[in-house]
């Protein structure tokens, strides 16, 4: 019972499998079948909420903290499906097996969470890159650049190179404390805590965990990726691993002693060039998806902010923001694989007019975006702010001063988008159609972008307790 | 949680904040361009009425938050959600919700493309105008603050005139710049109330000086942009000059007032110190920005553009009102503030009127049109009076209190202001002139018809205002006296106790 959204994934992925093997199948049948499994893995892991079990010799940790994780990993599937209805951008005789990497690198992403040994963590992250690594350059060839490729090709090698750094620093740590079980590395730490090895150590695996999570300078694989790859595919890279990473980040963040100047520095550094960064070269984009892109990369020094007060109230706000940012996000990805009508990439001005031809698309992309650049009342508002709170009770005034001026830049660039879809005229933009099932979701994820930003407190309160199980 | 008059009946003001939101929820459902019409014509108006009985049930002779609603919101943080009145908003809010049912019925032909999304802006506009003068804790005012960005820009955004783009994205990003401060300040303050966002928690406590500089600046950037202070003004005329009728309105006769309700609410009772170092910089700033206003309208041919720019000029007299910091001054501004509300509210219905029959907003073009428009030339005769302050209009009290007070405060000041009001006559008397009357070769006008029923009933609620605040003021100063006095009689307490202070360190 432990497992069960793991094992629904693995069932899920298993019977993908099978269905590759066959030429034929019913194309729409196939579609629903994978969003029913999506499903599944989500009633799964809801069943599974609150147990709390140690098996596989200690290395694999089922408690309030993982299944928060694995409940937010799969309810982001579950939107990510329903954004890929149809698959408009993956070539047909590839679907089959794109599902199966899918749920496979959904199905890492659960084990990472719930890993609390350096191996069995190590592993489960590479079974998610690794499905992720292939699901990239699966995109049909319609453009005729192939485009896809040179993102799939970076971002293997880009991640590769990440793993490698992480790897490094596992080495590292295993030679401190002389133990990959996560619980006495903290305490074996402790003890080492004044050498600079450890500090290093912790940074090396950070890194591993910073190119998932997109910040600088790790950050760069993702304009590339989140362009080349297919609508549906940016949809589930830009939200779903970024819980596994921010769970494994809080757990070895939360290792580093809290009067570390040095490592909070560092994370400041990162976090300002992260913003910086992120939003000044957002400005300037017209591909929808690349400047989601950098706008994920100014999210990620949003998510810094938190992490580096270093204290259990900072990192259950993350543990909030990230939740929201998932919403925020896959709500402007299902209305971006809506409009685009073969599965190409679309510009600012396919937008225009958005507001006319199918106006419930354009309303959750307004409620997206405006989430995101951080409006009450919102989630990404409450989010945001509360990560700026926790900054300055922890005495950063000048990084909050920092952030603060960013949250003004990134207005602008969403602005760009919501007055494309609101005030511009479509001219002879053909409308855009929406099943049912979209439409649920559209009203599922408003509901939650402001229902979650305006009544944060149970959230939080969940996340207190589902730290305490952790630290 | 001293100062709080707990509303134990009917939670009035709450009603007044979300009212209008399930007004617009039902918009979301239900399409028709004529059931959108009367559908927010009777929210608003319902609303108008509702709103009634905070004036009956309000005491007059208490400086107390009343009608205060108190709920925990998120406990983590300390949030609260409390709602309350005092002499200092309740006109404001009065004003809120009597001249939203007014912008929609001037709306009624102006607006002809997606009126649904319109009303549904404007009743979402509501929420955050009332919630935001009514709000006791800090996050939710920034909230509501915050969330009159998306209607407002919207309104312009869709609705607006040929440069709405720049328009409304210059208006959106000139605000968020200036409030991305002030949530830093109010986090500041939080961490140095015991985590607590209760506005009147935060008043008159002894934060050190510099604590109280950087906050008050960054509180004044916020609301010297809204309101909006010279040199920060450049995005008002834009956005006004691009706005719809009903979004000039509102943005003139509401948004402005919550930058300098900002000030009276927020930069005095918070820090008082700083407050009383910074404003004799303030004072001449709010000058600059009279005269600054005066000039530049003086030199428009375009009529949306010179109201703006005497909106600069008249905002300019109510800064300067408050930061004389005595009682003349005080409720003088806050008189102005809603004087400033009717008259130019109702100025910009006049020009939305010529607009509407000229389609076009150049004076030249309607020039002459006194002749043929009677009803109109009365009631924009009076307005344009009104608006320089003649005798007898509602202006007149207003800047006679503010330029009493500061001649209380100096005489030198307050002969540095008399010219605005000049230029103000000068500029006002210039367009009625050239609107009404014209040259010898005026443009054919014969085409123009008088004002409709509907038109007269949109303009009379303004005159009667007009009227009534500029021969009867006494009513409306005894709401605010008592809310005034004390936040005076709070900042001269607070002075003695400092200069105890440092005589004894001394």
């Amino acid at each position: 019972m432990a497992i069960l959204p793991e094992l629904a994934l693995l069932t899920g992925a298993l019977a993908f499998f099978v269905m590759s093997l066959s030429k034929s199948f019913d194309k729409k049948q196939f579609n629903n079948a994978a969003v029913f499994m999506g499903v599944v893995a989500l009633l799964g892991a809801i069943i599974s909420f609150n147990q709390d079990v140690t098996i596989f010799a200690g290395a694999y940790q089922v408690d309030l903290y993982s299944q928060f994780f694995k409940l937010m990993i799969a309810m982001g599937m579950v939107f990510a499906l329903i954004a890929g209805q149809g698959l408009k951008g993956i070539d047909e005789e590839d679907q089959p097996e794109y599902y199966m990497f899918m749920f496979v690198s959904c199905l890492g992403l659960m084990c990472l969470v719930s890993s609390v040994e350096l191996i069995t963590l190590f592993i489960s992250l590479e079974l998610s890159s690794f499905a992720l690594y292939l699901m990239v350059p699966m995109r049909d060839n319609t453009t005729g650049v192939r485009e896809q490729m040179e993102a799939g090709i970076k971002y293997i090698l880009f991640g590769v190179l990440a793993t490698g750094f992480m790897l490094f620093g596992m080495s590292y740590i295993f030679g401190l404390t002389g133990t990959t079980y996560l619980k006495e590395i903290v305490v074996g730490m402790e003890q080492v805590s004044s050498q600079p090895a450890a500090l290093f150590a912790i940074v090396m695996v950070l890194s591993g965990f910073f190119y998932k999570l997109a910040v600088f300078p790790m950050h760069f694989w993702v304009p590339d990726v989140y362009e080349g790859a297919a609508n549906e595919t940016t949809a589930f890279v830009a939200t779903v691993p970024k819980l596994g990473a921010v769970a494994l980040m809080i757990r070895f963040v939360a290792m580093v002693p809290v009067d570390n100047q040095i490592f909070v520095n560092f994370l400041i550094a990162l976090s300002l060039c992260s913003m910086f960064y992120g939003n000044l070269i957002a400005l300037v984009q017209t591909d929808v998806k690349r400047m989601l892109g950098y706008s994920g990369i100014a999210h990620a020094g949003f998510i810094l902010l938190g992490l580096l007060t270093l204290d259990a109230s900072g990192y259950a706000t993350v543990m909030y923001y990230i939740a929201g940012y998932v919403f925020m996000n896959i709500a402007c990805y299902i209305a971006i694989c809506s409009v685009s009508d073969h599965g190409e990439n679309i510009s600012i001005s396919d937008l225009n007019g958005l507001h006319k031809r199918q106006p419930m698309m354009a309303f959750l992309l307004a409620v997206g975006l405006f989430a995101l650049a951080g409006i009450p009342p919102m989630i990404g508002f409450m989010g945001e702010f509360l990560l700026l709170a926790g900054a300055l009770k922890a005495g950063h005034l000048y990084l909050v001063i920092l952030a603060a001026i960013n949250a003004g830049i990134a207005i602008y660039y969403y602005l760009r988008l919501v007055k494309a879809a609101y005030t511009a005229d479509p001219e002879d933009r053909p409308d855009v159609t929406i099943n049912g099932v979209t439409r649920f979701a559209s009203v599922v994820l408003v509901l939650l972008i402001v229902m979650m930003g305006a009544f944060p407190t149970r959230i939080i309160a969940f996340a207190d307790t589902a730290l305490k199980t952790i630290l | 949680m001293e100062h709080l008059v707990i509303n134990q009946g009917f939670p009035l003001l709450s009603f007044l904040i979300f009212f209008p939101l399930f007004g617009a929820l039902v918009l979301l459902f239900k399409s028709g361009d004529t059931f959108a019409r009367f559908w927010t014509l009777a929210i608003t108006s319902l609303e108008a009425i509702f709103s009634l009985p905070l004036l009956f049930g309000f005491d007059i002779k208490s400086a107390d938050f009343q009608f205060v609603e108190l709920y925990s919101w998120v406990p983590q943080w300390g949030i609260n959600y409390i709602v309350g009145l005092d002499g200092i908003s309740i006109l404001l809010v009065l004003l809120s919700t009597l001249i939203m049912p007014l912008c929609v019925l001037a709306s009624w032909k102006y607006i002809q493309k997606r009126v649904g999304q319109f009303m549904f802006c404007l009743l979402i506009m509501q929420v955050s105008m009332v919630g935001l003068f009514v709000a006791l804790d800090f996050i939710l005012f920034w909230v509501f603050w915050e969330f009159m960005l998306i209607p407002m820009y919207l309104l312009i955004a869709i609705w607006g005139g040929p440069r709405k783009d720049y328009a409304s994205i210059k208006f959106f990003i000139y605000t968020m710049a200036g409030s991305v401060f002030l949530l830093v300040a109010i986090l500041a303050l939080y961490l140095e109330n015991n985590h607590s966002f209760y506005i009147p928690d935060m008043m008159w406590q002894n934060y050190s000086t510099t604590f109280q500089v950087l906050v008050f600046l960054a509180f004044f950037l916020a609301f010297a942009i809204k309101v909006p202070m010279f040199p920060l003004h450049t995005w008002l005329p834009a956005a006004h000059v691009e706005a719809p009728t009903a979004g000039s309105v509102i943005l003139a006769s509401v948004l402005l007032k919550m930058g300098t309700y900002g000030m009276l609410r927020f930069c005095i009772p918070i820090t008082p110190e700083a407050t009383l170092m910074l404003a004799p910089y303030i004072l001449w700033l709010s000058i600059a920005g009279i005269i600054y206003g005066g000039f530049t309208a003086l030199a428009q041919s375009d009529m949306k553009k010179l109201i703006a720019y005497s909106s600069v000029g008249h905002m300019g007299f109510v800064t300067l009102g408050i930061f004389v910091l005595n009682p003349n001054g005080v409720e003088g501004s806050i008189i102005q503030m809603i004087n400033h509300g009717v008259t130019t509210g109702a100025l910009f219905l006049c020009v939305g009127m010529i607009y509407e029959r000229t389609h076009s907003r150049e004076l030249s073009v309607a020039q002459g049109c006194g002749k043929f428009m009677p009803w109109y030339a009365t009631f924009l005769g009076l307005f344009c009076l009104s608006s320089f302050g003649f005798p007898g209009t509602n202006s007149f009290i207003g800047e006679f209190m503010i330029l009493a007070g500061t001649f209380e405060h100096s005489t030198f000041l307050a002969l540095a202001a008399i010219p605005g009001a000049v230029l103000a006559a000068a500029y006002m008397l210039r367009m009625l002139q050239k609107l009404l009357y014209g040259t010898e070769n005026n443009p054919d006008q014969s085409h123009l018809k008088d004002l409709s029923f509907r038109e007269i009933a949109v303009l009379s609620p303004f005159a009667l205002f007009v009227f009534w605040i500029g021969l009867g003021p006494q009513p409306f100063i005894d709401l605010i006296h008592v809310s005034v006095a004390n936040l005076l009689e709070n900042l001269e307490t607070w002075q003695q106790a400092q200069n105890v202070a440092q005589v004894m360190l001394q």
